[in-house]
């Protein structure tokens, strides 16, 4: 082997991350879902046949994210939301939520419809960072680890390490995933829709616990203020374009962990750009599902999600809490 | 093992642990060291000792006073104990992040084996989150983000032997969240004739403190504030019981030493230092030394000076006053503060510069000169 290969091998291996490094020139002013008036605007789609038995039918995930893509941005076809969302050179994380196994878990069938979606309007393959908490919560949703080659990369925060500064946002003080700080010039948000036991929900906001070092820290108080300001620290807060809350199969009790005693095929996928609004709506349908099974309200079960409001207020201005500023389309 | 952050793990020790304790490591012949421990990744499950077992394969964690209900899969708010199908587990049991030998001053232990060296370990985690904390980059951590080494207990008891430290201190994060492994440490200590002491912010439960009552030696307790407020504000914990704990380590015989670390303007005051020594005479006894340690800008809180040497005087005058037989100034090397004098007939039994002991004038733990008995572990 010649000096030069070798070089080239041993510098490959510490500096792979580097190969999914930021672009030159990030989108700018990239689109909202947002209505004339200035709503926040959340797509509400279901499909009754996107199961096929146990496992998701691709092809209808991908419809059904197509349809959920139009209504949410006010297009005419999907890919010009994707167009004004992504461009061509980006690297862009998509952050799932694999805490609880392979059976509530954001699911690959619609990472993968998401992924197909980016590579269309020119985001490279190799740009494209799936990732989580632990490389083991990926590998026990499914997930097959990948970090590094000409394909997405597939890890989690151990692989990425964490950006060495601390963030303090409110009462969060943090370290926050390379994947978000140094790697992606976007973030989209794909949480998966679930009761949770100590913070009343986990939707979109309470996904980004993922992205941080030390989510432990922070459940005191149902979460109120702490999950509001970790979404605050500016690579979550900017660089987060999209959310897609992947609610095919959906949990109303007993969460974090799967209890299949309280999974229900909801069907449907939830997208928006406002993280608050998504989480107002999300929170409404655990709720309507509750009140269906004969569960307590998550405010008399002592787990009401206030930091969804804190979310949206003064201090945060993280997006739309009140009913009258959100614009639910549901198809 | 690759470092999880983008520091090495000198860096990332770095700070007023690393670099004191890596100043302090005193000369120890390489020849009578062990091979150095092995490094290693992934997590090491040890089921935990104090919890209960609840419905739907949930646990309540009842090592500290917060009580932790943990689901499946999740971790408490230390981050270092895990429930894995209904069993808790500790994480960090025979894991510490770093080891170094240090002078017991630097604990500080004033009365406690004086002149002496400990063998320090620590892992990652804390059951609080001081906004001033000096070893965040592994106090507020979880186990997979810091490189660990493998250190079953016998090994750091015989570590602790081959250094030449009579004393394995636990320190530098917070050895509540690793009780366990502080337990049977100070065990397989005992059966090398090596003591143990514990430095900690005492926010733990009766139970796994009286266990701990058995093998200890020596607690040094932080009390951060004399006010639930600032510990709710800057500490995320409850200073109740923290002072039940100093109950049951002065009721236990335990030899007890405090530190109170003054940050201006957030608990310097001095009606907040006449009532804290008031209950220290009142609940403890005038025996138990009170350190007042100065503050640096650390961590969170960044925007407040260092503590003026003027206030650290002042409030040791206020603990003489109150009737505390040995309060010292801390962090403020060369300070007349940092001497122990005799109560009695104030001679200057011990003197100080920082770590370093310049004088030891004790006889058989007795005032050379009036020769009343001075409280503490001499031999
Ligand atoms: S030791 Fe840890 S898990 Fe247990 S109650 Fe305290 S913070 Fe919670």
């Amino acid at each position: 082997m010649e000096r030069r290969e070798f070089l080239k091998i041993v510098t490959t291996g510490p500096f792979l991350i580097g190969l999914t490094a930021k672009s030159a020139s990030p989108k700018q002013n990239p689109l909202k879902s947002v209505t004339r008036d200035g709503k926040s605007r959340v797509a509400v789609a279901r499909d009754p046949d996107v199961w096929r038995g146990k496992r998701l039918n691709e092809k209808r995930v991908g419809e059904l994210l197509d349809k959920a893509m139009v209504a949410a941005f006010g297009v005419a076809r999907p890919e010009e939301a994707w167009e004004g969302l992504f461009s061509r050179g980006e690297t862009v994380g998509i952050k799932v939520n694999c805490l609880a196994g392979r059976h509530m878990s954001t699911s690959q069938e619609l990472v993968w419809a998401i992924v197909e979606r980016l590579k269309k309007v020119g985001v490279s393959a190799r740009r494209i960072i799936v990732w989580d908490r632990l490389n083991k919560d990926l590998e026990k949703a499914g997930y097959k680890l990948r970090f590094y080659g000409p394909g997405v990369r597939v890890y989690g925060n151990d692989h990425a390490g964490y950006y060495p500064r601390l963030f303090v946002a409110g009462e969060v003080g943090s370290l926050v995933s390379n994947v978000a700080v140094k790697e992606c010039d976007a973030l989209i948000d794909v949480p998966i829709l679930k009761d949770h036991g100590i913070v009343g929900v986990t939707i979109a906001l309470k996904n980004y616990f993922g992205a941080i070092h030390n989510p432990n820290k922070y459940h005191n108080d149902i979460g109120d203020p702490y999950v509001a300001d970790a979404n605050l620290i500016p690579p979550l807060r900017n660089k987060t374009r999209l959310i897609i809350c992947d609610a095919f199969l959906a949990q109303c009790d007993g969460g974090p962990p799967f209890m299949p005693q309280w999974a229900w095929k909801y069907n449907g996928l939830l997208v928006s750009t406002d993280p608050v609004a998504l989480d107002t709506v999300g929170w409404k349908i655990i709720e309507d599902r509750r009140k269906e099974v004969g569960l307590p309200s998550l405010k008399e079960a002592g787990r009401e999600p206030t930091y969804i409001a804190t979310a949206a207020d003064a201090a945060h201005r993280l997006g739309q809490h009140d009913w009258s500023r959100i614009e639910t389309v549901e198809i | 093992m690759k470092p999880k952050m983008d520091w090495s793990r000198r860096e990332f020790l770095g700070g007023s642990c690393a670099m004191c304790a890596l100043a302090a490591m005193p000369a120890v012949p390489s020849s009578l060291w062990l091979s150095p421990p092995r490094r290693v990744k992934g997590l090491h499950l040890v089921e935990a000792r104090h919890y209960e077992k609840l419905q739907n394969r949930k646990i309540r964690c009842k090592l500290c006073p917060r009580e932790c209900v943990i689901d499946d899969q999740e971790r408490g708010y230390c981050g270092v104990r895990e429930n894995r199908g209904g069993t808790y587990y500790t994480l960090v049991h025979s894991r510490p992040v770093t080891y170094h030998v240090d002078p017991i001053e630097k604990k500080p232990l004033f009365h406690f084996l004086p002149g002496t060296v400990a063998f320090s370990i620590a892992t990652v985690g804390c059951n609080v989150e001081c906004k001033f904390c000096q070893n965040w980059q592994i106090s507020q951590v979880r186990p997979e983000q810091v490189e660990a080494f493998d250190m079953p207990p016998d090994m750091v008891a015989e570590y602790a032997k081959q250094s030449g430290s009579p004393t394995i201190a636990y320190t530098y994060t917070e050895p509540v969240i690793f009780q366990e492994y502080v337990y049977d440490c100070a065990v397989a200590g005992k059966k090398k004739g090596v003591r143990s002491v514990m430095i900690s912010n005492g926010f733990i439960q009766k139970d796994p403190m009286d266990e701990l009552c058995t093998v200890l030696d020596a607690v040094k307790i932080d009390l951060k504030a004399f006010t639930e407020r600032f510990y709710k504000e800057l500490v995320a914990g409850e200073l109740k019981p923290v002072l039940d704990t100093l109950k049951l380590l002065v009721k236990r015989g335990m030899w007890t030493e405090i530190v109170y670390l003054m940050i201006p303007t957030k608990n310097d005051s001095k009606s907040e230092i006449r009532e804290m020594c008031k209950w220290i005479v009142g609940e403890l006894g005038p025996d138990v030394p009170v350190h007042f340690t100065r503050f640096y800008p650390q961590y969170r809180l960044r925007n407040l000076p260092p503590t003026p040497v003027s206030t650290l005087r002042a409030a040791r005058e206020i603990a003489l006053e109150e009737g505390i037989h040995f309060a010292y100034v801390g962090n403020v090397p060369g300070d007349p503060g940092e001497n122990t004098y005799c109560p009695n007939c104030h001679t200057v039994l011990i003197r100080r510069v920082g770590f370093e002991i310049l004088e030891n004038n004790l006889v058989n733990g007795r005032c050379p000169k009036c020769h009343t008995e001075i409280p503490g572990v001499w031999s």
